[in-house]
């Protein structure tokens, strides 16, 4: 608890976790919104729930920047030094903070999917917006989720690299090229498709949805359902946190 | 106390630190001395933790620091000043690290109050001139109250009153019985600060030892003479043996002669003896940069056990027989060596 409260106090006590939320907020939802007022007429019965998330990675990609900023200005400015020496077995603190970054990221996450939605409704108070099924539950609520395991992989590759620029260039790279481009190569691209971890955890979101010409792409054939997805997505998460922490202990500060 | 126990730490082929065992005592200003990458820094860090050992342990009061629970209030330390968040305010990272050993907030005020940063609390820690840096740095060492401190390279970059601060502060730490170790490559400084040396040359321990012992051991001492039969005067001291070097008149006063390896003593007597007349008899000692560089230029000779044999230690300067651990008290220096002209006490 201790140790939350510090980590609480690190990143509020810097402008640029504010300055992050900020615009991880109000680019998804400002884009929603222009997309939503620009809707012709004719396509407002596709206007769903989960169109309205169309966006929801450029908040994200946001998000993840701030967790791995969260970790790398620690190392940056020799302040992982100050806080190895207050929590000398080190992994308590790296836990406190991926925690405490991760929930930001995930309530985050669920404000600019609400507010996404929410804008739409106003704008377009005639689409078929109503959130009933599970799926649409999904599609909306889910979002904050992807956002909170995104955060701790964000963290992990922070903690691995423990540099801004390095960090933050590999995470871009792999989101937005890596794993558009491997689906790409010839007979085997489907199969790596269906275990990449970042589509995989998309999946959580679109899977089972109404083929719609503008929500995220949903994917056929995935191998888990929903549910089985975000735990394979929470999986690859950890997975790379745990390495994090092994290496973070072993290494000299 | 710390106790550092065959301590090394390789980074690939080369070796910073190099089987280093020392004890540092509560109580004392002990200095850790050593040329730039003399393996200072690291060995202070594998002391916090930060960096592993390749071999060897360093317990604090018993245990490694990595066992301490609460370790801000057994330990601070100062390694840089710079380890703080540019746009962080002094105040909220004093906050931070306070809460993290569930140390209360009031302290916060007090250590920034101590350190005289109280107006400057709220800014931005990046903005900061280096003095202040250090101060802050130094109150985050204060935080948990704590018996043992740790600075490395307190001064270094410091105006003369920033200096002056410093030292009387880490003086003050120790009178109150606490374990102050601070590490220079600042010969003289260090002789002001540390009663007790440890020093270290290419990550080897060359000598733990009192300071003033460390320079009588290490440093030439000369006798300076004048008196109105100067030639006389040397005849007499070749005589007897003794290494006689003429001063031509010049700034440092009229024409006189030094004598190597001897003593007032036996220079007097050995004038009264003839019945010469003397106008200046003093005892003059090398300066710590002097000795520093005669130990540290000749590293492989001068490891700890081989102290005993130096060739210039004066014998009538109470020099100890073992002097890689003298134990007899000894003085606090409270003067300048001066880089020349040492204890001249003319």
């Amino acid at each position: 608890m201790t140790l939350l409260t510090v980590e609480r106090i690190k990143l509020f006590s810097t402008r640029s976790p504010w300055w992050c939320m900020i615009l991880a907020t109000a680019l998804t939802v400002g884009l929603t919104s222009i997309f939503a007022a620009t809707t012709k007429p004719a396509d407002l019965p596709t206007f769903t729930p989960s169109v309205t998330q169309f966006a929801f990675s450029f908040g994200l990609v946001v998000m993840m920047v701030m967790a791995t900023l969260a970790v790398t200005t620690e190392y940056r400015f020799s302040t992982i030094r100050s806080t190895f020496l207050a929590v000398p077995t080190r992994t308590p603190a790296l836990v406190a903070k991926a925690v405490v970054v991760a929930l930001l990221a995930g309530i985050v996450g669920e404000i600019t999917a609400v507010g996404s939605w929410g804008i739409a409704k106003l704008i377009q108070p005639d689409a078929p917006l109503g959130i009933d099924t599970a799926q649409e539950y999904r599609n909306v609520f889910g979002v904050g989720l992807i956002y909170l395991l995104s955060a701790v992989l964000a963290l992990a590759v922070g903690l691995i690299v423990r540099q801004s620029a390095g960090a933050v260039v590999i995470e871009l790279v792999y989101l937005l090229l890596l794993e558009n481009l491997l689906p790409a190569i010839p007979r085997i691209g489907d199969h790596i498709q269906h275990w990449l971890p970042y589509t995989v955890g998309n999946n959580f979101i679109v899977a089972g949805q109404p083929e719609t010409d503008d929500g995220p792409p949903a994917i056929e054939g995935m191998p888990f359902g929903p549910w089985g997805s975000l735990v394979y997505y929470a999986a690859v998460c950890v997975g790379l946190f745990v390495i994090g922490l092994v290496l973070a202990k072993r290494r000299d500060a | 106390m710390i106790e550092a126990q065959g301590l090394t730490k390789r980074y690939g082929r080369t070796v910073a630190v190099n089987d280093l065992s020392f004890t540092v005592q509560p109580g004392k200003v002990t200095g850790f001395l050593g040329p730039n990458g003399a393996g200072k820094s690291t060995t202070m860090r594998m002391i916090l933790g930060l960096d592993n050992p390749s071999a060897g342990t360093v317990r604090i009061d018993g245990r490694r620091y990595s066992e301490l629970k609460q370790p801000l209030r057994q330990v601070g330390a100062l390694l840089e000043a710079k380890w703080v968040h540019p746009n962080r305010s002094a105040r909220s990272h004093l906050r931070w690290m306070a809460a993290s050993n569930r140390i209360p907030a009031k302290r916060v005020d007090e250590v920034l109050e101590i350190v005289g940063l109280t107006g400057v609390a709220g800014k931005r820690a990046g903005g900061f001139s280096l003095g202040m840096a250090q101060r802050l740095g130094i109150a985050t060492a204060l935080l948990g109250d704590p018996g043992v401190l740790l600075f490395d390279e307190p001064v270094n970059g410091l105006d003369p009153e920033g200096i002056l601060w410093i030292r009387r502060f880490m003086h003050r730490l120790a009178d109150e019985g606490r374990t102050v170790f601070v590490s220079s490559h600042l010969l003289s400084e260090m002789a002001l600060t540390a009663q007790e040396l440890i020093v270290i040359g290419r990550g080897r321990l060359i000598a733990q030892t009192s300071t003033r012992a460390f320079i009588d051991m290490a440093s030439e001492s000369t006798v300076r003479v004048r008196g109105p039969e100067m030639d006389r005067l040397h005849g007499v001291l070749i005589g007897q043996g003794l290494a006689v070097r003429d001063v031509p008149a010049g700034d440092d006063g009229p024409a006189a002669l030094l004598v190597s390896n001897s003593s007032t003593e036996q220079v007097g007597e050995l004038a009264g003896r003839v019945g010469l007349v003397l106008h200046e008899l003093a005892a003059q000692r090398g300066s710590l940069e002097q000795a520093f560089i005669q130990l540290t230029g000749g590293e492989v000779e001068y490891h700890a056990g081989a102290l005993a044999g130096t060739p210039n230690g004066s014998p009538a300067a109470g020099t100890p027989a073992a002097p890689a651990q003298p134990t007899g008290p000894l003085p606090r220096r409270t003067e300048a060596v001066d880089a020349t002209r040492g204890g001249d006490a003319r």
